[in-house]
């Protein structure tokens, strides 16, 4: 059972267990956008406010497995503070980890380097589980659904 | 009642003879699909391999062997349900799902207008709850809901007032997330003396108990033949002779007309008014041959197998592990199937479905494309347990060892 351990990680059942960044943001001024991964009925609240083109707050809410739970908390400790872009550079490494690359990723013949994730790459062991690949990237996706509604 | 050897059947399953993860299979997701026997498998293969090509076209005798046997199985599955007319009376389709819409479309887009209402109950299947969506959309049609109790059941508290005026009360035979079994005779009842006409989602029923459409006092049935030992690809719609002949086509072209001018068609008669193009032939065959499997095991030896699992999974989980375990289904034994949800305190049901996995447990999570329970449960997934005739004790002990690691992993 090494791959189950591999993909419940201690980091993973932590941000499971104790999410960070939850709950919703008063809206305005921040912008709403929710994500549902109709496969498993996971459903996601995020909310969101740009302060210029960094990310000022971001908070997660809904429910689902811990992956697409702890996923969601780790994304808004990465992103939280940082510049659009640089959210942007780490939803696009994110996704290459997890082999969900976007076709127009212009880095996509970079090595990877898992290490510039930081503790997102506790996310790694999902690779081998790929039904679960989209509970992974829901809160990522959810969040370029935002930026994009944004025009950020 | 002669009770059959379920060790037998696994030994007729040749999916059973895998392992997963180096473990033996505990197949718990047959109300998703059920694994089909050598027999069924074998009689597609021989169709294949010895009669195949189209049918109702050649006169050569391949052509009318293949012909004869698709027939053969629209008779066999219709004298399975006790339909009174097997040959003007069942319809093949593509699944249950196709069948519901081909009732929707057919007789519903044709007889159903403004206001006109069509009852389902909270604990629907989406095959028997979209169609009808589409139709209040495009038709402006009112659909009423019979909710569902905190026993699990049907609340019929109400059905006089909810069925008054309603055109069609159209409902599951049996729950596929809940495995309740609602008393379908008295709703149908209800349903004639207000002027409505019976439907039932008769997926997870036909192939788990005996089934009579002329006992259970219907008037269309829907169900699917993966679910009852045979193959993907074949669905079935019954509906009385009566009123299959009133309703127009559902999609057109080769094999359901009569005549055919530049300008106009002549639809031919049902059943074969609905089946368009090449129907699923060898599909068809496997599913009579799955018929026979079910008959050669008794459909009441079929029930009270699954019943005893599920008597036996209820005691185990609740002995166990006691409020851990939330049960989303009857607690008790009468009007139920072999189905039940489980929800554990702590863990999602994709995490506790990834951890069975490893376990060689197949168990489906999720919302079971039924999300107006779930969201009347008050729960977004769960992990849903279901049996089959091949299901056996040592299946359930698997099960409590993999909810026994995973609370360990997540608590």
């Amino acid at each position: 059972m090494d791959d189950l351990e591999d993909l419940y990680r201690e980091i993973i059942l932590d941000h499971y267990r104790s999410p960070r960044n939850r709950g919703e943001l008063p809206t305005p001024p921040a912008h709403r956008t929710e994500g549902f991964n109709p496969l498993c009925g996971d459903e996601i609240v995020l909310t969101i406010v740009l302060d210029d083109d960094v990310i000022e707050d971001v908070r997660v809410d809904g429910h689902g497995c811990s992956i697409s739970q702890s996923s969601a908390s780790l994304m808004t400790g990465a992103v939280k503070g940082k510049s659009v872009d640089d959210a942007k550079v780490a939803m696009r490494t994110f996704k290459r980890m997890l082999t969900v690359a976007e076709e127009d990723d212009l880095d996509a013949d970079e090595p990877l380097d898992v290490r510039k994730l930081g503790e997102l790459a506790a996310l790694q062991g999902v690779v081998k589980f790929p039904v679960r690949i989209k509970c992974a990237t829901l809160a990522w996706n959810t969040l370029a659904q935002a930026l994009a509604e944004m025009d950020a | 009642m002669r009770r059959f050897d379920p060790e037998q059947v696994r030994r007729d399953v040749p999916e059973l003879r895998r392992t997963v993860h180096g473990l033996e299979m505990a197949y718990l997701d047959s109300a998703a699909s059920s694994l089909a026997p050598r027999s069924v498998i074998e009689a597609m293969s021989r169709y294949y391999e010895r009669t195949h090509t189209n049918v109702h076209r050649g006169v050569y005798e391949i052509a009318e062997e293949a012909t004869e046997a698709y027939e053969l199985a629209r008779k066999s599955v219709g004298t399975f349900i006790g339909a009174p007319h097997p040959m003007k009376e069942i319809v093949f389709t593509k699944n249950a799902t196709e069948s519901f819409n081909l009732f929707a479309r057919a007789w519903g887009g044709s007889v159903l207008g403004e206001g006109d209402v069509v009852v389902l109950t909270e604990m629907e299947h989406h095959a028997n709850i979209v169609p009808w969506l589409q139709l209040k959309e495009e038709r402006g049609i009112e659909l009423r809901y019979l909710g569902v109790t905190d026993q699990f059941r049907l609340d019929l508290t109400r059905l006089d007032e909810t069925f008054a005026g309603a055109r069609l009360v159209s409902i599951t035979a049996m729950s596929n997330v809940l495995g309740t079994i609602p008393p379908i005779r008295k709703i149908a009842d209800a349903a004639h003396a207000a002027g409505a006409l019976m439907a039932i989602d008769a997926a997870q029923l036909v192939g788990h108990a005996p089934m009579d459409v002329v006992d259970l006092g219907v008037d269309v049935a829907c169900f699917s033949a993966h679910k009852m030992l045979g193959p993907t690809g074949i669905g079935v719609l019954w509906a009385r002779a009566e009123l299959l002949a009133s309703m127009p086509p559902f999609l057109g072209g080769g094999g359901m007309i009569l005549d055919v001018k530049l300008d106009s068609f002549k639809p031919a008669d049902a059943p074969h008014r609905f089946e368009a193009g090449t129907p699923p032939i060898a599909e068809a065959v496997g599913l009579a041959a799955a018929v026979r499997y079910l008959r050669s095991l008794g459909m009441d030896s079929v029930a009270a197998h699954d019943l005893e699992l599920t008597g036996y999974a209820l005691e185990r989980l609740g002995s166990r592990f006691g409020d851990k375990v939330r049960v989303y289904s009857p607690q008790d034994l009468t009007d139920r199937g072999g189905v039940l949800s489980i929800d554990l305190e702590g863990v999602h049901a994709h995490d506790l479905a990834q951890v069975l996995d490893r376990f060689g447990v197949c168990v489906r999570p999720g919302h079971h494309c039924a999300k107006p329970l779930m969201r009347r449960l008050g729960v977004p997934a769960t992990a849903r347990v279901s049996f089959g005739p091949y299901s056996v004790e040592r299946d359930v002990d698997a099960l409590l060892s993999g909810i026994e690691h995973a609370l360990g992993m997540f608590g």
